[in-house]
């Protein structure tokens, strides 16, 4: 009924607004793809004219013919251009699944600590977050890389730690282990005691569900994994030898170092990114109802207890979004370490390659497609996370 | 409601089919099948607007040069560019419009500085930059005359006591990224079996602010550039330039592929130079030659023959106006790097050939 | 003071001696028990040595000579020390806009005006600066009192409107004090935005990557919760590919490779503006984000409501929609806000010598080698200040519109 009478006081044409639906859509979709040809056809006949070049690929396959400082995997100047871009996203990849663990644990505990009822404490906190929160990031990466690493003494004079960690303005030197013949027995063992732990721990878990008292089942699987691989350690010949760095001629040797460049884009991104994280923190533990507190209290739990059981699963639930976000942000926040000589993705293929091969269409596609499959492969598994633990609440 | 997801979807499906119509009508000369083939490419090309007139129709050139390497390019704290590089975009000017101030130095990185001139956001290339094949072919620039014959260095602290390549075993390297001195570096010290810490910088200042601070045991750059560089570290007599060469660096004026009115004109600016310097006309004495009989000088001076307009200019005083407003190589050099000032650097190639160098200019004939 | 703890203590309950008492409040907020008061001598002993090497490091070791020399670089960049006289107009009339404005929107002479005045009088006590910026900075304070009073005798009927005419007018007029007009030896010579730098520049890249994202954002935000999917796609597109990347590659795209898209000839956009832009399309996806944000939390109900009172689609998402949509999210705005503001150091990178760019070139002038540190704590805390303002502000609009108790 109500649609006869509608179609009876029906507005002209320029007014109905499902007519107008239709136009404003084909309107922005003309305008959009109008808009991306014009462009697309300015480049395609812009590097006909003045370059002479098509868009090709191919020549990822060429020799880079450049050093990369630091690289994760074997690369020397007579790898190709992919392999160079590969070294530059492993980087990316080593600093930002570092700085989101580090991240995690500062974050977690300067917003344990702005919860305090401890006023000092607390006011610490809030300092810190309020402080890193607002300066900029780059400024703090700069300030951090020239105010702060470079400023440490010379390799000549480094600081020198139990003999084995060199401070200087190069980086950290520290002892790293060396893997000998025995490593891929160790390898296995330690594969072996995973298992064995997760096989006890499920069966606690039963356990638990089954006579209500739940056994601390992440400890246990902990101390089973430490167990073998401490047997496995003294029984095999010396699996891994340590390594320890010294000082022979223009550098330390041996051992493992961090950069220079590396600890400042590293300490700078946790030290941001923690501020950011605190809040998160602090906002999901205020969300969850003080009754829920007061319940746990009365039914006779620690605060222990009630933080680890009752708190931070249902705080995890709000946490888990924005967390997420901050852990996007600093991984495309890394691609500030161009600013202080890091060689990670952005570095690598966006300064370098592109400088010494001149393809920018390429590179850009290439970066940019990284990132953005980055982005959407993270913002994929914590939705799936988050889906799941959200089962588990409700 | 039903109705109206359906006219929603109508709308989408409108929209899409409006779209490719206009995809169609816009890109017969865009396909990516025509990007391959060169035979389209050629008729396209005469449409193209030629870069003098481009530059004539602005009223000033465009030089994409260095803010950060005192004596070639540099910024002053007053923001004035002035420099060896920065006179001969002056010389350009000076020919094109008779007045070398028509100028607007656009400071860019290593990075950025063959984009900027492909993408014609600049019209010359003059920031101490190598000529090399692949810059040459595959970037699809034009090397005009090499300006300044250099080669790649390494400066030390003399505390080190390093002589030779083969003491830098292990050591840090400073040096600028997309530059064929990262290439060259990477070369030599590979071909010498010597191992080294590349430490990869965008700029000059960052680069030599880490050696300064002893991040980097060496910095390496063209030879002039240290020498130049050399100058603003705190302690310049702590440093050394080792007497080891890594490359050949021709250093000139770059132009885009493709137009050469522009590339001719580049050419014979930077040549008149010379030729002014071969014939000893100066910006002081250029007044006595007018009335020369010498007829090299008369071709010079446009007094004989039009060839300022066979590179475009109508003005048959172009290079008049350069060798007055400019002066010729020996000025340009001498006011930026020679004896009276800082850097005191010997011309050595840089040199006439009637001197023992290397400049050798075709005659204007 | 700390109720919002993990383990509250509830003030009421306590003894009244207890409760009010200094005694009192240190027991139950630093030595409540045996871990709390261990807690609060660590805390202290960190405190006591932080400061220690703060106070060390700023009155012994630091060399703050590099800061007065290069203090028209920092605040100026390289604009002409000839023209400097347009900033200070730009300041003075900021100074009479603020209060005029002020006079005709908050009605008051409150706390926060006496505030803002006194800022330009507490600036004047900066022990290097001439007497000459002493006595604009005092007439920058005579300037917004003279607002505030002029205001006053204005007939002016609708407030709200005329003050936005007289900021916009002020923008314009600053625009083009900036940007001069005319001859390069006339009275006000043009200055290329290219040589706008310092702190000048980054406020204003920050203000007008807002003020042009915010819109651009809503715009986007409406797009993707419309029901016309073709829009809705599309802005689903943009959204999710500009969060996907790092500003820093939109940044070097437009600098270096937007002139690919554009056919020959076309005017060459000034590098600053591409800077803008690409911060200002960065910007307005996170933007929209947070505004959906705002629009998913409006209940059914109030559309309904619009619709049934007979407006149009159009009217209801102007009228009703978006203003509850946007004051619930204020608070994620303002933080957006300074994350733009904090981003625009990032030109930097392309070149450009906003705060951040010019810091890198002082470090690298031979006569200051080696004081990285007195130049980025000086920037550090400049932008520091701006960005914490805007925070405390948005603290203060939120609570003064009652988000969330409404």
């Amino acid at each position: 009924m109500q649609h006869i009478h509608a179609s009876q006081v029906r507005p002209p044409f320029y007014r109905d607004e499902r007519v107008l639906g239709v136009f404003s859509q084909v309107l922005v979709v003309v305008i959009v793809l109008g808009l991306g040809l014009f462009f697309f056809n300015n480049m395609i006949t812009g590097l006909r004219e003045k370059h002479s070049v098509a868009i090709t690929f191919s020549f990822l396959t060429q020799t880079a013919g450049f050093d990369i400082g630091e690289s994760l995997i074997e690369y020397s100047r007579e790898r190709t251009y992919l392999r160079a871009f590969v070294v530059g996203l492993l980087n990316t990849f080593q600093v930002a699944v570092l700085g989101i663990v580090f991240a995690t644990a500062l974050g977690i505990l300067i917003g344990v600590m702005r919860l305090s009822t401890n006023f000092l404490v607390s006011k610490i906190a809030a300092v810190y977050i309020d402080i890193f929160r607002n300066i900029p990031l780059l400024v703090l990466l700069i300030f951090w890389a020239q105010g702060v690493f470079l400023k440490l003494p010379r390799v000549a004079d480094a600081i020198v730690l139990a003999d084995a960690f060199y401070l200087s303005n190069r980086g950290v030197a520290i002892p790293w282990g060396l893997p000998t013949d025995s490593w891929g027995t160790y390898l296995i063992v330690l594969a072996a005691g995973i298992i064995a732990g997760a096989v006890l721990a499920y069966f606690l878990r039963e356990h638990g569900k089954r006579t209500g008292r739940m056994p601390l089942v992440t400890l246990w699987f902990i101390v089973t994994v430490a167990a073998v691989g401490l047997i496995g350690w003294i029984v095999l010949p010396q699996p891994m030898t340590l390594d320890v760095p010294t000082l022979e001629g223009f550098n330390t040797q041996g051992g493992k170092i961090l950069s220079q460049q590396f600890m400042a884009l590293l300490s700078g991104l946790i030290i941001y990114t923690a501020a950011f994280i605190a809040e998160v923190v602090r906002a999901g533990i205020q969300s969850v109802s003080k009754g829920q507190r007061e319940a746990a209290t009365a039914l006779g739990l620690t605060a222990a207890q009630t933080l680890r059981l009752i708190i931070f699963p249902q705080a995890l639930r709000v946490i888990i979004p924005p967390l997420t976000s901050q852990y996007l942000n600093l991984t495309k926040n890394s691609s500030l370490a161009i600013a202080i000589g890091y060689p990670d993705l952005f570095a690598v293929a966006g300064n370098t390659i592109l400088n010494q091969t001149g393809r920018e269409i390429e590179m850009f596609t290439m970066i940019m497609g990284t990132y953005l499959s980055l982005s959407l492969l993270t913002s994929f598994l914590m939705n799936i996370y988050n889906r799941r633990i959200r089962l588990v609440e409700r | 409601m039903n109705s109206m997801r359906k006219l929603n979807k109508a709308g989408m499906i409108l929209s899409m089919v409006i779209g490719m119509i206009i995809a169609a009508c816009m890109s017969p000369a865009a396909g990516p099948e025509v990007v391959e083939s060169d035979e389209a490419a050629a008729p396209a090309m005469q449409e193209v607007q030629s870069t003098l007139s481009i530059v004539q129709e602005r009223g000033k050139l465009v030089c994409i040069g260095n803010s950060q390497l005192p004596g070639f390019g540099f910024l002053d704290s007053e923001g004035n560019f002035s420099g060896f590089d920065v006179d001969y975009c002056r010389a350009i000017a000076a020919a094109i419009f008779g007045d070398a101030n028509a100028l607007e130095v656009r400071p860019a990185t290593a990075r950025e500085r063959f984009t900027i001139l492909s993408s014609g956001e600049g019209d010359v290339i003059i920031r101490n930059t190598t000529w090399t094949m692949s810059r040459d072919t595959d970037l699809g620039m034009n090397f005009g005359p090499t300006t300044f014959y250099d080669g790649q260095g390494l400066m030390v602290r003399k505390e080190l006591g390093v002589a030779t390549l083969p003491d830098l075993q292990g050591a840090s390297v400073c040096v600028i990224t997309g530059t064929t001195t990262e290439l060259n570096l990477a070369d030599q010290f590979a071909a010498a079996g010597v191992a080294y810490e590349a430490v990869v910088f965008e700029d000059f200042d960052q680069s030599f602010t880490a050696y300064e601070e002893g991040r980097c045991d060496a910095v390496t750059t063209d030879k002039s550039s240290l020498v130049s560089r050399q100058t603003t570290l705190s302690v310049p007599s702590d440093h050394v330039i080792l007497d080891v060469t890594l490359s050949k660096e021709p250093l000139g004026p770059a132009v885009r592929h493709g137009d050469d009115q522009w590339f001719d004109l580049v050419n014979w600016v930077v040549y008149a130079t010379m030729l002014a310097e071969e014939h000893g006309i100066s910006s002081a004495n250029v007044d006595s030659f007018m009335g020369s009989d010498d007829p090299n000088i008369r071709k010079l001076l446009g007094l004989e023959g039009d060839f300022c307009a066979k590179v475009g200019i109508g003005n048959a005083g172009c290079f008049v106006d350069v060798i007055t407003q400019v002066g010729n190589y020996a000025e340009i050099y001498n006011r930026n790097l020679g004896p009276d000032t800082v850097f005191d650097l010997p011309r050595g190639l840089n040199s006439l050939y009637t001197d023992g160098g290397i400049l050798y200019a075709p005659p204007i004939r | 003071m700390t109720t919002a703890g993990v383990t509250p203590t509830d003030r009421s309950v306590l003894p009244i001696t207890e409760r009010y008492t200094l005694l009192g409040w240190l027991r139950r907020n630093l030595f409540s028990d045996l871990f709390n008061s261990l807690l609060t001598i660590v805390a202290i002993a960190s405190i006591f040595i932080a400061a220690r090497l703060l106070q060390r490091w700023a009155f012994e070791t630091a060399e703050w000579g590099v800061i007065p020399a290069n203090f028209n670089l920092i605040m100026r960049g390289q604009y002409p020390a000839v023209e400097a006289w347009r900033l200070w107009l730009v300041i003075y009339l900021l100074g009479t806009t603020v209060g005029l404005v002020w006079r005709l929107i908050v009605g008051q002479f409150n706390t926060t005006a006496r505030v803002l005045v006194a800022i330009p009088l507490v600036l004047m006590l900066i022990p290097f600066f001439s007497m000459g910026t002493r006595l604009y900075l005092m007439i920058t304070a005579v300037a917004s009192f003279a607002g505030y009073f002029i205001a006053g005798y204005l007939p002016i009927q609708h407030r709200g409107r005329a003050a936005a005419y007289f900021v916009m007018a002020y923008l314009v007029v600053m625009l083009i004090l900036l940007r001069g007009a005319g001859a390069d030896d006339g009275p006000m010579p043009p200055v290329q935005p290219i040589l706008w730098g310092g702190l000048l520049l980054s406020l204003l890249l920050a203000f007008f990557g807002i003020t042009l994202s915010f819109p651009l954002g809503v715009l986007l935000a409406l797009g993707r919760q419309s029901k016309l999917p073709a829009i809705r796609v599309m802005s689903v597109i943009y959204i999710e590919f500009i969060r996907g990347v790092p500003l820093i590659s939109l940044l070097f795209m437009g600098q270096i490779m937007l002139q690919l898209f554009l056919p020959d000839g076309f005017p060459l956009v000034d590098r600053v503006l591409r800077a803008l832009v690409a911060i200002t399309l960065f910007s307005a996806a996170y933007t929209a984000e947070n505004v959906r944000g705002g629009l998913q939390s409006i209940p059914r109900g109030q559309y309904e409501a619009a619709q049934a009172v007979g407006l149009s689609t159009y009217q209801s998402t102007i009228h009703i929609i978006l203003p509850q949509a946007l004051r619930a999210v204020i608070p994620v705005l303002v933080g957006q806000f300074i994350s733009l503001f904090k981003d625009t150091t990032l030109v930097a990178l392309v070149g450009i010598f906003d705060l951040l760019g010019i810091a890198r070139t002082i470090i690298a002038n031979p006569d200051w080698l080696g004081t990285q540190q007195e130049v980025f704590a000086v920037i550090a805390v400049l932008f520091w200040i701006f960005s914490y303002t805007m925070s405390f502000a948005s603290r203060r609009l939120e609570r003064r519109l009652g988000v969330g108790q409404r």
